[in-house]
């Protein structure tokens, strides 16, 4: 790999890396059964210039902000490759958020320039808060022929066959804005540096290292700081593979580990366990004897790697299961936190590691990080090099929220001072989760200080953002909580969202009403829906400037009822 | 019955075939996820499905932002 230290920006680090591997495959992109698109480093790099090239010419400067709003695909890195070359700050936004939620972070960040897939571009554009959106530049992929494109112009002929001029940033300048969540009244734009990055790719390489043959099945979303780092900096800076597909249907997923001999995925604890499920429905539909002999070598395997993980003798002992993930699988990455250990159990039976850790996009990806020496499931592993973690105001218990340091923690939430402060204190990031870290230096997560949960589908929610779909309900006030931060529970898997309620002076949470929320919860993505409310007949606590003191309602709450008062939607 | 109204009901029938969900509990304006109990993967099984029966291809951003029958409907009408 790129020594990294020698690098002062990403573009600079890209930038040697597609001199360093010219014949190499960086980047696949398949569709289904279908290959769209092979490139080598080389030609990785002559379909960025004359991007970058044009970008330029358009007035794309050190400094200038810009978006990219798209699936897993090809045009994603080289655009993204050709924005850091003219030394922009890249803007990575969530392709899965509304239109109305895409424009509100565009004016955020204040990008300048979009590049956004043809399908997104026309939602946007027929939103009612379209025309304030200014941009200077918009780049629209894959658009029809004769398709209106609002003022935007074609990706495919936005180019320059001149030289680009390549742009240097230093290691403390904005790399790139990301939006860890925030969409309702105050997003939470994580402003990360080149060296947040180029220190992150440094760390997260050398537990699992890449090089020319490694394959990454790129299936989470590239503007997720996992796949930005692992599927994207991580490879591309030590030579290897990237299989973008463009479709996340487990049947083409399956497909793809053999097609590609995929090498390393990340995945979400969901597409986990739906692979644990397929696995276990075939080894279900095994003749008796031939089961028998497979829970034998299962055994004889877990016997054999419960201090560590012996990756080729367990693919020896259990070849035809790993055939079956193409047979060059070296690891899984997943959300260790919100995964749950039998799944993680299951699949380390089988010889197939899969490296559960914990991080935040503000700590610039992962915090911890599993080693298999030994496998420990019940916990997210040991800080990353590089990664202090502690413990702050531990319980008798030792458990208490946990604090990074790092030279990856993000430098500051885009123009919220206050938000900063609140989340990096003395140089230290609070997560704002609570953990134990025990005696072999491994973290153990059991829950949350924050009024926020995270989905099995890896999605952060903020009760905040989901109220304003309820907004108008006839009652007094209302209040979204996470459940588990109300009643707070040694976990953090299957987190829930509920409504509290404070109906109007004599006045009852009646069927109408039930139904009108029903109603609301129904036009959210499924992710963010509430699943239950409660009925609360006080006055909620509200500040000098009338907005509800989250936290001391929350208490109220603790101290009167529990979690059994909520009543299902 | 509308060529919408049909490719609706047919969507309902393959829903309720594949989840094995009587037919008559569904209905148009049923929230999917819900009613079937399913999350965005298993959606996306189900949208293999409706492929195979209407002899279409369906991006997965099609099933984005989407979580009624009727919606999901319009959106295969469109490519048929």
């Amino acid at each position: 790999m790129l020594d990294l230290r020698k690098y002062s920006c990403l573009g600079e680090a890209l930038r040697a890396a597609l001199d360093r591997w010219p014949d190499e495959i960086c980047l696949i992109e398949a569709d289904r059964e279908r290959e769209n698109l092979r490139l080598t480093y080389r030609q990785f790099k002559e379909a960025a210039l004359p991007l970058a090239r044009a970008l330029q010419d358009a007035g794309l400067r050190s400094g200038s902000r810009a978006a990219i709003i798209m699936t897993n695909q090809s045009k994603w890195l080289i655009s993204a490759y050709a924005i850091f070359f003219c030394g922009g700050v890249l803007v990575p936004l969530d392709y899965k958020l509304t239109p109305a939620e895409q424009l509100k972070l565009l004016a955020h960040s204040k990008a300048e320039f979009l590049v956004v897939e043809y399908h997104f571009w026309r939602a946007i554009a027929k939103d009612e808060t379209f025309a304030q959106f200014a941009a200077k530049v918009i780049l629209v992929t894959e658009a029809p022929a004769g398709a209106d494109l609002a003022g935007a112009k074609r990706w495919e002929e936005f180019q320059d066959p001149s030289e680009p001029v390549f742009v240097p940033r230093s290691r403390q300048d904005m790399a790139c804005i990301v939006y860890s969540s925030g969409t309702g009244g105050r997003p939470k734009g994580c402003v990360l540096t080149h060296e947040n990055y180029l220190e992150q790719c440094k760390a997260l390489t050398a537990l699992y290292p890449f090089s020319p043959g490694v394959r990454y099945l790129s299936i989470l979303p590239t503007n997720h700081a996992i796949d930005f780092m692992v599927g994207f900096i991580g490879p591309f800076t030590c030579g290897a593979t990237v299989v973008h597909l463009r479709t996340l249907r487990p049947e083409y997923i399956r497909e793809a580990f053999t097609r590609y001999k995929i090498t390393y995925m990340s995945l979400v604890p969901m597409v986990l366990k739906n692979l644990e499920r397929g696995l276990r429905q075939r080894f279900a539909e095994l003749p008796k004897s031939r089961r028998k002999v497979l829970d034998s070598l299962i055994g004889v395997n877990r016997a054999l790697t419960r201090r560590r993980a012996k990756p080729k003798l367990s693919r020896a002992l259990l070849g035809q299961v790993h055939n079956a993930f193409g047979g060059e699988l070296r690891a899984f990455f997943v959300g260790g936190a919100f995964t749950e250990p039998g799944t993680l159990q299951f699949f380390y039976d089988l010889g197939i590691l899969v490296g559960n850790g914990y991080g935040c996009t503000e700590a610039g990806t992962a915090i911890t990080l599993n080693d298999f020496k030994p496998f420990r499931p019940d916990t997210v592993g040991k800080p990353l090099p590089g990664m202090e973690v502690r413990i702050a105001n531990p319980n008798p218990e030792g458990i208490g929220e946990v604090a990074v340091r790092s030279k990856t923690v993000m430098s500051h939430y885009l123009d919220d001072p206050e938000m900063t402060a609140e989340t990096i204190v003395d140089g230290w990031l609070m997560t704002g989760d609570l953990g134990r870290m025990d005696s072999s230096s491994h973290l153990q997560l059991l829950g949350r200080k924050k009024n926020m949960i995270v989905t099995e589908e890896g999605k952060n929610i903020y009760p905040e953002d989901v109220e304003a779909a309820f907004e108008g309900l006839r009652v007094k006030e209302f209040c979204v909580f996470a459940a588990n931060y109300l009643w707070p529970v040694r976990t953090m898997v299957g987190e829930q969202l509920i409504i509290v309620l404070h109906p109007e002076a004599g006045k009852s949470v009646d069927g109408d009403m039930v139904a009108n929320i029903a109603e609301r919860n129904r036009r959210l993505l499924n992710y963010k829906r509430i699943s239950g409310y409660l009925v609360w007949n006080r006055d909620f606590p509200l500040t000098a400037s009338l907005k509800i003191k989250r936290g001391v309602l929350a208490e109220e709450i603790r101290q009167a009822v529990g979690r059994e008062t909520v009543v299902p939607l | 019955m509308t060529t919408l109204e049909k490719t609706t009901d047919e969507v309902l029938q393959l829903a309720s075939a594949h989840f094995n969900i009587p037919r008559e509990g569904l209905s148009p304006d049923d929230d999917f996820f819900k009613k079937l109990g399913i999350n965005s993967l298993q959606a996306l099984d189900l949208l293999t499905r409706i492929e195979q029966h209407f002899h279409i291809e369906l991006p997965d951003y099609e099933l984005q932002g989407v979580s009624d029958f009727r919606t999901l409907a319009e959106r295969i009408q469109s490519r048929l």
